[in-house]
Parts: structure tokens; C-alpha cells; sequence
């Protein structure tokens, strides 16, 4: 279980974070909601300790990610994978190795086996004729599927997706959607997904939280936030542009 | 915003990046320890930084020694002892322009280029990639590159120092009138091993300044594009103030071995 407890951030001045309180049960999707720059993928680097809390505390399964230095925080980081906005592959390693790269940097597997593990994550996310290619050579849609089989290669018990479904077509976007849904089946592994794209959000997660203004207005299953009455919620779903939402 | 407060912020700009090159100098000194299992990294870095780097060393060495030899010549030859140039060349090389104008060279070439490298790592989330992963990007990106200078920065200078010679023996000949064997026994005569390996561990230790900085500046570039061009043009400005400021200490602690 994840949990957040009044997390504030601020970065010169500007408070990002302000008293985040948000809890992720086991092997459920959580979708966090929000404006861009609203502070939600500042949110999801906090899980995983690339930044740390101003105040606050950040619990995954009991131990503070915000106190956890060193060798400690490396063997939490381990339990996650991260799927970043742009892919964040390795830009001088083709797919194969961007993909092997966990396995061969932290495990005593063969090469062989290592190999054979390398082709089995490609296929799941189809991947596979492109194992050859270089980062720069990959479409987005690409990109995102790369960067999920090498969140996976280790098996994590938790991934974090930051915002995997933005800049793609609808077609390719629920194509990540259905490999979202997919590896949680396959996986059993806790999400946590960052979008402002609300198909998405309905399609994948089994909770949905609201981020307004570096806080969590509201939390519910897809259905509660689809009928929703609070208005920053209403009209962040209606896109209504007379509000004051953060953008 | 006052004069002041922009002064004091620059001063604790400096003291940060200056607290953060120490600790990732430290880090990569601790790295050292994985040098044999990432020796294809090493390898790839030697062939980037070393053999890369070889013909811009070679041109600036060359020059530089035809110049010291041609501006040295003319002087002499007023005096009439312009057979000591082999002297003055094969020791200005050996003490100071060899291991000084490689490392600049170095840091403009190869500095530069890895600061570009990991800053554009940093801006595209792959640095923050690595560490979600567990893997230390100190021991994968920055050690190799360390290894690579600190090892390529003395084999350069000794190169420099030989080519920087015999292009002071090649103007001495064609332009001042000193046969090549009056400038190489002068030269012979002069050179002292203080000179060579003390030049040598200048560049030494100029080559690990220069991945350090790079990489440092490299590893806090942020906002994009725009950050990568201002870690790049730091790297090298502090690299090559560094290197002279660096040379006047170096010197003084060399000079005690005379």
C-alpha cells in the first residue's frame, strides 16, 4: 500500500504540493486527474524518491520513500516501475538493450536468459519486431510501449505512469490503455496512472483522484467522478473553460 | 531585485555547483571499484575521448611548439645563442604548453561533449530513468568517462610534448638557422624528468577536473534545450579557469621537487 500524508513541495516559491493526502491499496489502478502543470507527475516522483517532500510523509508499505537514503531507497526503488511522459529511454541503446538494461545492470542472470526475457517483454507489448531499433528512429506510441517492457522486465509490484496516453493518436492511446489493463491482469501490480485524459482515466482506473491546486479535491470510482457534483471536478471533465482550473 | 541579493545568489550558485563537483568527485573516486566490469564502457570512452581527440591535440601541439620556437628564435638570434631554443621549446613544452593546451583542448572537445551528453540525459528524464531502475548513474555514465581523461590526458600531453618539439625543430631548422642536432642536444641538455612527469601530473589531474566538472555541470542542467547549451558553456568556461588557476598550485608543488 501507498500512502501520502500532507505532502507539501514548493519550488522557488511556487507551492506545487500543498497537503497531499491519498492512499493506494494494493493491486487496484489509481488515476490521479489534473491540469497540466498542476503538479501531478511532481506527485509521482515523490513516490518513487526522486524528489523529496518539503513536509510530509510518503509511505510504501510502511517505510517513509521522503527518509530513505542510499541503499535502502534502491532496494524500495526495486519494487517499482516507472513509465516516463517521454519514454526516458536510453538514447544511445536500441530497444532490446534499453529493455535488457535492468536485468543485465541488477540481476546474475545468464545471458541467455536474459535474452530470452528480453524477447518474452517485447512480445507483451509488441514489441517485438522492433527490438533492433534506436530510440530516435521510434514513433511515441513506440516510445511509451518500450519504456512499459522495460518498467516490467523485473517484475515490480507497483508501476507508475506518468501521463502514458498524451501526444498519441486515439487509436495508439488505447492501445496503451488495453496494455494498462492487460499487465494488470497478467502482473497483479499496483498503478498508478497520471492523465488529464479522461477516457483514459475511465478505462483504466479502478479509482480516480482529482489534483486541484496541489491538492486532492476528490477521490471515487470512475462512475462516482463521472456524476460528480463538486465543480472543480465537474468542470474539469466538461472542459469548461469559465472556471478557474489551473492550467 | 538589488545588487546585492543578485551577488549573494551567485556566490551561493557557486558554492552549491562547486559542493556538488566535490561530492561527485568523492562518488566517482568510490566508483573506481567497478572499473574492470564496465571496461567495454572504459574502452568506448578511451576510443571517444583519447583517439577522437588525437588530431586537433596533434595540430594545437605542433603549432604551439613552431611558435614558442619561431618567437624564441628571433629574440635569441639578436644575442647569438638562438641554438638554445631547443632548450626553451622542448621545456616550455614539457612544463606547461603541452599538459595546458592539451587540457584546454580537451575540455573544449571532450568536456563539452559530455556535459552536452548527460545534460540532454537529465533534460529527457533518462538520468531519473536510471535511478527509478536502481542503477547509480555514477558508476554507468560518469566513471568511464572519468577513467577515459584522467588516463587519455597524460597520454595526449606526452604526445604534445614530443610533436610540440619537433615543430619547434622544424622552424628552428627552415627559419632561425639551428640544425636539428644543435636543437635536440640543447633540448637534451636542458630537460630534467621533473619536467616531463611533472607536466604529466598536471595533466593528470586536469583531465579528472575536467570529467568532473563536466559531468557535474552536466547532471544539474535542467529547462530543456536551453539548459543543456548553458551546462555545456559552464563546463567549459569553469574547466578552462580551473585548469589555469589549477597550473599556478600544481607548479608551485612541482617546483619543490627541482
Amino acid at each position: 500500500m501507498i500512502e501520502l500524508i500532507d505532502v507539501h513541495k514548493q519550488f522557488e516559491g511556487n507551492k506545487v504540493l500543498n497537503g497531499i493526502n491519498l492512499r493506494i491499496e494494493d493491486s487496484e489502478t489509481l488515476v490521479v486527474l489534473g491540469g497540466s502543470g498542476g503538479g501531478k507527475s511532481v506527485m509521482l516522483r515523490h513516490i518513487v524518491g526522486l524528489y523529496k517532500p518539503d513536509k510530509g510523509q510518503i509511505l510504501v508499505d510502511g517505510v517513509d520513500v521522503a527518509k530513505t537514503t542510499g541503499s535502502d531507497l534502491a532496494t524500495v526503488r526495486r519494487r517499482f516501475g516507472m513509465c516516463f511522459q517521454s519514454g526516458a529511454l536510453i538514447n544511445w541503446m536500441n530497444v532490446e538493450d534499453n529493455v535488457a538494461l535492468p536485468l543485465r545492470e541488477l540481476s546474475d542472470l545468464s545471458d541467455r536468459e536474459i535474452a530470452e526475457k528480453t524477447r518474452e517483454t517485447l512480445a507483451l507489448v509488441s514489441m517485438e519486431h522492433a527490438a533492433k531499433v534506436m530510440p530516435s528512429e521510434l514513433s511515441g506510441g513506440m516510445k511509451r510501449r518500450a519504456a512499459l517492457a522495460r518498467a516490467i522486465i523485473r517484475n515490480p509490484q507497483i508501476i507508475l505512469y506518468d501521463e502514458p496516453t498524451s501526444d498519441l493518436d486515439p487509436v495508439m492511446a488505447n492501445h496503451i490503455n488495453e496494455l494498462i489493463l492487460d499487465l494488470k491482469d497478467k502482473l497483479n501490480v499496483t498503478s498508478v496512472v497520471v492523465t488529464h485524459d479522461m477516457h483514459s482515466a475511465y478505462t483504466v482506473g479502478d479509482r480516480i483522484a482529482m489534483l486541484y491546486e496541489g491538492k486532492i479535491v476528490q477521490t471515487g470510482t470512475p462512475d462516482e467522478i463521472k456524476h460528480t457534483q463538486n465543480p472543480l471536478v465537474r468542470r474539469f471533465i466538461d472542459g469548461d473553460t469559465s472556471g478557474l482550473l489551473a492550467t | 531585485m538589488s545588487i546585492f541579493v543578485r551577488v549573494g545568489q551567485g556566490v551561493l550558485s557557486a558554492f552549491e555547483s562547486a559542493g556538488f563537483a566535490a561530492i561527485l568527485f568523492v562518488r566517482t573516486l568510490s566508483a573506481l571499484r567497478h572499473a574492470y566490469a564496465r571496461r567495454d564502457s572504459i574502452m568506448e570512452q578511451f576510443f571517444r575521448s583519447g583517439i577522437m581527440s588525437l588530431p586537433v591535440v596533434l595540430l594545437v601541439a605542433l603549432f604551439s611548439g613552431m611558435v614558442l620556437a619561431l618567437q624564441s628564435g628571433i629574440e635569441l638570434r639578436d644575442f647569438g645563442v638562438q641554438e638554445e631554443i631547443g632548450a626553451i621549446v622542448a621545456g616550455a613544452m614539457c612544463r606547461e604548453m603541452g599538459p595546458i593546451m592539451t587540457c584546454i583542448t580537451l575540455a573544449g572537445l571532450v568536456g563539452s561533449a559530455i556535459a552536452a551528453e548527460i545534460g540532454t540525459m537529465k533534460v529527457s528524464d533518462e538520468i531519473d530513468a536510471l535511478e527509478v531502475m536502481s542503477i547509480d548513474p555514477v558508476p554507468f555514465l560518469i566513471m568511464p568517462r572519468f577513467v577515459a581523461l584522467m588516463v587519455f590526458a597524460p597520454v595526449l600531453t606526452m604526445i604534445a610534448d614530443l610533436v610540440g618539439a619537433l615543430g619547434g625543430a622544424i622552424v628552428g631548422q627552415l627559419q632561425i638557422g639551428v640544425s636539428y642536432q644543435a636543437y635536440f642536444s640543447s633540448a637534451r641538455q636542458a630537460l630534467v624528468m621533473v619536467d616531463v612527469y611533472g607536466g604529466l601530473f598536471k595533466s593528470f589531474v586536469f583531465g579528472m577536473l575536467i570529467a568532473v566538472v563536466a559531468s557535474a555541470e552536466g547532471l544539474r542542467a535542467d529547462h530543456g534545450a536551453e539548459g543543456v547549451g548553458r551546462a555545456t558553456r559552464s563546463s567549459v568556461v569553469i574547466s578552462f579557469i580551473l585548469i589555469i588557476v589549477f597550473n599556478y598550485f600544481l607548479t608551485s608543488v612541482i617546483g619543490c621537487f627541482y
